[in-house]
């Protein structure tokens, strides 16, 4: 099955984050009645003329910073000309000849190491309509929905530098932190703001040449991207092994029976007649604007995971989950510079506020605990105060209640236990009762030790120190004539 | 003289999806040669130094600040339509 090398590229749709679609000032909201986000502008009736968003075109801009592109100092509005019926004006406006960035890259993290993909093309479009199949195959109609027409995108393209399914799925991730980090998307999948094709080919180990290249359609998930790139090499694989050649075609991904089947009707590039939009004029990109546009660049997912590896101590996993979501990664940030222990920070976080936004469906900005109220608990952690466990339940009344640590674990009297005569009294009683376990901790059964442990704690309802517990056994153990 | 095979003008015909009787491809066959011809002699001048244009306004940086506006307002929207439902353009269905 592996005989032949898998080549991969991604083509991206992200909706920018912008209030108003692109050439119009109707909103972009989600979940607007069908048809209610309209206008004559982006219904494409006639005599109307667009006017570019400005914060839409600084996006894409930054993008293509970001991504290390070369900047065309003078870009301009193409269009493409086809007729679908979710395509009101008959013409998509998009960039064609002179796109706002090219030839940057992308570095991303996969099986552990950094990948360097090519950026082939950073451009500006807007969106289509949304078409609703009729669920019935036999009926007649489709219905066309227009508040997603005009909707700004940036579209970004790979070279086809992936090598693997493993690989493309890296990048889908990587690329969707990137964006969300940047603020020019917020990559709502489920909401259809972010949005891939792929393309892929095989080619024998060692041979420069790409084989033919397959485009893959109709696949609205990370998940139906993979699924539909498995189907590929695995067909791909098979008529190769037969000594049949691929066709360059574009495929379509179907679902329910997990096959790529070719599609039937598709324009080709040449068809589209682009030229530039008349409509709308140059743009110009000053050194300065550029200068100013980058400065708003702020430290990308990638570097930050790597700061918080290489400065503050934490494990590649737990920097990975904490940047996943750079609301996140600045609570972490801001909790870290008041308590010292990173590494704690990062446990108390990733386990329990986590946890706790998840079953609460908050967001970390409406999140209750604030640095200042997580610092204080982690130091009352180091303190001895409270255990681990007990740390939970108080973080967990701390977001039911929003009040502080302290007063919760006075009022509900949840300090810890770390009376050491009270709990050697607890402990000695343990090994009294249960000399079956005693005996086979000597044995060097270090699992029977939650026999003891576990009575202790349930006596003191979870507020024993669980090291000193510990060290006590350790030590009544080693006094011969204990416990028996 | 450039050529157009009556099968470039079907092909031009559907992408723009119009319909043409026998007499119309004859004799748009020949208007577009024409026209090509005419376009084709323009690759006499040397553009070497010329810059492409993108525009004939001479304007350029005209943006629009990103505040929203009211819409249409769905009937408004749909009031043209040949075919639509409660809330939505209705069309021929499409399958892929
Ligand atoms: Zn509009």
């Amino acid at each position: 099955m592996t005989d032949y090398e898998v080549v991969i590229g991604l083509e991206l749709h992200a909706q920018l984050a912008t209030r108003t679609k692109l050439f119009c000032g109707c909103s972009t909201a989600f979940g607007a009645p069908p048809n209610s986000q309209t206008c004559p502008v982006c219904l494409g009736m006639p005599g109307v003329l667009p006017m570019l968003n400005r914060a839409a075109f600084d996006h894409v801009v930054r993008t293509a910073l970001a991504l290390h592109c070369r900047i065309d100092p003078e870009t301009a509005m193409d269009r493409k000309n086809y007729y679908y019926p979710d395509l009101p004006k008959n013409y998509q406006i998009s960039q064609n000849a002179r796109p706002i960035g090219v030839d940057g890259w992308f570095d991303m993290e996969s099986g552990g190491s950094i990948k360097r993909v090519r950026i082939l093309n950073v451009h500006l479009e807007e969106d289509a309509g949304k078409l609703i199949h009729p669920e019935d195959t036999g009926a007649a109609t489709s219905r066309v929905d227009l508040n997603r027409a005009g909707t700004p995108l940036v579209e970004i393209v790979t070279g086809p530098d992936l090598r693997s399914v493993e690989e493309a799925k890296a990048y889908m991730e990587s690329m969707r932190q990137f964006l969300v980090a940047l603020g020019v998307s917020d990559c709502k999948m489920q909401e259809g703001s972010l949005r891939f094709e792929a393309s892929i080919s095989l080619r024998p180990f060692g041979q420069e040449k790409l084989g033919p290249r397959v485009e893959i359609k109709n696949v609205n998930s990370v998940r139906f991207v993979l699924g539909a790139l498995e189907c590929e090499i695995r067909r791909q694989t098979e008529l190769l092994n037969r000594g049949e050649s691929v066709p360059q075609q574009t495929v379509l991904y179907d679902v329910r029976h997990d096959e790529t089947r070719p599609m039937r009707s598709k324009e080709h590039a040449e068809d589209y007649r682009y030229f530039p939009e008349p409509d709308l004029v140059p743009l110009h990109l000053s050194p300065e604007r550029l200068e100013a546009i980058r400065a708003t660049i702020p430290e990308l997912p990638l570097a930050r995971k790597q700061r918080f590896m290489q400065c503050l101590g934490l494990s590649s996993y737990d920097a990975g989950i904490l940047v996943e979501d750079p609301a996140i990664a600045g609570y972490f940030e801001a909790c870290a510079a008041l308590h010292a222990d990173a590494k704690a920070v990062s446990n108390l976080i990733t386990n329990e506020v986590l946890r706790e936004l998840k079953e609460r469906r908050l967001t970390i900005d409406a999140f209750p605990v604030r640095p200042e109220g997580l610092a204080d608990l982690l130091r009352r952690m180091d303190a001895g105060e409270v255990s681990k466990t007990v740390a939970r339940d108080v973080l967990t009344e701390m977001v039911a209640t929003g009040r502080g640590a302290g007063p919760i674990i006075e009022a509900k009297g949840l300090r810890q236990i770390g009376d050491e005569a009270v709990l050697r009294a607890l402990v000695l009683q343990a090994m009294q009762q249960n000399p079956k376990a005693v005996s086979e901790v000597r044995a060097g059964k270090s699992k029977a030790r939650g026999a003891l442990v576990g009575p202790v704690m349930r006596a003191t309802q979870g507020k024993a120190d669980p090291g000193l517990i510990n060290r006590l056994i350790q030590e009544l153990l080693n006094r011969p004539s204990s416990g028996e | 003289m450039a050529k157009i095979s009556r099968d470039d003008v079907l092909h031009v015909a559907l992408l723009s999806r119009v319909e043409l009787t026998e007499e119309e491809l004859e004799l748009f066959q020949s208007q577009l040669a024409g026209i090509l011809a005419y376009v084709e002699k323009l690759k006499e001048l040397s553009t070497e130094d010329a810059e492409p244009m993108t525009s004939v306004m001479g304007l350029h940086d005209v943006f629009r600040e990103d505040e929203p506006r009211a819409s249409l307002g769905r009937e408004e929207a749909l009031a043209n339509a040949p075919d639509r439902d409660e809330d939505s353009f209705r069309v021929p269905a499409v399958v892929e």
